[in-house]
């Protein structure tokens, strides 16, 4: 009994030992000896911290890192203050079957691939679009207005794109609030804002945390956003990678970017954990 | 809280206006007879769809080889993709609910990294670890290993590696809920293990089957970021889309988007139904 139960077991096992192997683990220890890896002549390479010096002293690269950074960040921020209100709404506002129709219309657009929305918003920002065109027709604007290709198209885009991943956790926290504590918290003298800071938003924090944390890495880890609305001024660093990789066919650069990447984006969700007290599975079981 | 302030209502209403515009943007001017994905108005036409060239100089989606090839490359990496992740997600599945062993937390925590990854970095990493596989190999065996290089296997392989999370979170949810008395009951009556995994255990596992398997086609036919690392001369459905919207398209790929809509639609709502069928 004992063999054939250890044979079934390896038989169960062999499909998650060979894609978290060969898939995940193996390819990501590739990439850390990659970026540490310098080019010293053709085809012959040595250990080095070429790549990450060339990081920091090549303005265009870190600026573009931190650039990346700073902006994922607001635009997490923007994304929790629009949503909330809409989740806050779904989860203790709206009954029945209009609160059943806001979630799935929420839904919706986020099924549509990514580049169908950015598509969307192309059409509607750009010189020839359909808001500059509407703009000159009603007498606002005597020519074309060019409203892509700069930071607030990027970050309107990311926004968008953030919104659902928001909505769903930020809904599921609130739903769980008693609606009596509420009450209370009126019944006591509170204000509406106080209620709001003191009982409703320290009850959605893990929501809250869940919702950011996932907005973040997906917006970090973006590239067609940026590219296609931000054009040449989108300078996002999943691009730098791009580039590295496969138009400049420096792998060992574009490896140490990678790893950058990963150690910023999983700095910031650990940051995220550890100043809010949750896990990563209940974080990702909130989503 | 029960009466909502004006101020509030008007909020959620602008929402939903700015969360649909740009895809009713998209949809509408599919329609428009003109020669650029953009105003003015210039009537209505099927020509994007089904024209030959003969009006605009380009022909529309379903009379052109482009997109038709991208469509036929994103379901040969989509058909795959999907078959993999239901049995192997079932398996993984089964591991998570089913099996003992020491060190199972630490397996479960991994299945979870790939969500966390970004999927330009899962891209990379494939990428460069199979190319070493594959210069390494070659070597050994002095033949070409063209899977291993960029192309439709490698993006299956690394649409795979984070899709099969997906779709075993989804059926382990479903094996959870699995009530193990009836297959006691069956086992009791006489049935052989593999007659009870057949008609008890996978037939309650069924709509999570479906389920999982129609989320990974989605996923599949819609992933770009891990896709653009790992193609090589055959692109798919969104590389494809994303060159026509770098270099300035015809209406034809509001064409081809609204059809995307619409097919994504139709697998939502049945995915719809079938968690429905769930709970």
């Amino acid at each position: 009994m004992m063999p054939a139960r250890k044979l079934a077991l390896f038989l169960l096992l062999a499909p998650a030992v060979l894609w978290l192997g060969l898939l995940i683990l193996l390819p990501h220890v590739e990439i850390l000896i990659l970026s540490f890896s310098e080019r010293v002549g053709p085809r012959v390479y040595a250990f080095g911290l070429g790549n990450y010096l060339e990081f920091f002293t090549e303005p265009l690269y870190w600026r573009t890192f931190a650039r990346t950074a700073v902006m994922s960040i607001l635009v997490t921020a923007l994304t929790l203050v629009l949503a909330f209100p809409i989740a806050l709404y779904i989860a203790r506002v709206a009954q029945g079957r209009l609160k059943a129709m806001l979630l799935l219309l929420c839904l919706l657009p986020f099924w549509v691939s990514e580049l169908v929305r950015t598509l969307g918003w192309m059409m509607l920002l750009r010189e020839t679009g359909l808001i500059s065109y509407l703009l000159q027709r009603v007498g606002l604007a005597s020519q074309p207005v060019e409203m892509l290709y700069n930071d607030g198209a990027v970050i309107l885009g990311l926004v968008y794109g953030g919104l659902l991943f928001m909505i769903v956790p930020l809904a599921n926290a609130l739903e769980s609030l008693e609606p009596s504590v509420v009450e209370a918290g009126y019944d006591l003298g509170g204000s509406r804002w106080t209620v709001l800071r003191r009982i409703v938003i320290p009850h959605a924090t893990p929501g809250i945390v869940a919702g950011s944390i996932i907005v973040f890495m997906l917006t970090v880890g973006n590239f067609a956003t940026p590219v296609l609305l931000g054009g040449k001024n989108g300078l996002w660093f999943t691009e730098q990678i791009y580039a590295q990789f496969i138009t400049r066919f420096n792998w060992p650069q574009g490896a140490a970017f990678g790893m950058l990447l990963l150690v910023l984006s999983s700095v910031i969700v650990w940051l995220g954990l550890r100043l809010s007290g949750q896990s990563l599975g209940t974080t990702l079981r909130q989503a | 809280m029960s009466k909502a302030p004006l101020v509030w209502k008007l909020y959620i209403a602008a929402f939903y206006i700015f969360l649909f515009a740009p895809l009713l943007v998209v949809a509408i001017f599919a329609f428009n007879a003109s020669a650029f994905p953009s105003p003015p108005w210039k009537g209505g036409t099927l020509e994007w769809f089904i024209g030959s060239g003969a009006v605009f100089g380009k022909p529309g989606v379903l009379m052109d080889p482009i997109w038709l090839t991208s469509i036929g490359n994103s379901l040969k990496v989509a058909v795959p993709v999907a078959v993999l992740a239901v049995l192997l997600g079932t398996i993984n599945a089964w591991v998570l609910e089913r099996a003992e062993f020491r060190g199972k937390t630490i397996v479960a925590m991994m299945m979870l990294w790939p969500l966390v990854i970004p999927g330009v970095i899962l891209g990379i990493s494939i990428l460069a670890f199979f190319s070493r596989v594959a210069n390494g190999l070659e070597e050994l065996l002095q033949t070409d290993l063209d899977p291993l290089r960029p192309g439709l296997p490698l993006v299956v392989l690394g649409q795979l590696s984070f899709i099969l999370t997906i779709a075993t979170l989804i059926i382990a949810a479903r094996l959870r809920k699995f009530d193990r008395s009836l297959e006691e009951a069956a086992l009791d009556l006489g049935a052989s293990r593999s007659r009870v995994l057949r008609t008890v255990t996978l037939p309650f596992l069924r709509p999570a089957l479906v389920g999982a398997g129609l989320v990974a086609l989605l996923m599949s036919f819609e992933n770009f970021n891990t896709t653009l690392m790992l193609v090589g001369s055959d692109p798919p459905l969104p590389i494809t889309m994303y060159g026509q919207m770098r270099e300035g398209a015809t209406p034809a790929i509001n064409a081809v988007s609204l059809l995307l809509m619409l097919g994504v639609g139709g697998i939502a709502s049945l995915f719809a139904l079938t968690s429905k069928a769930q709970s």
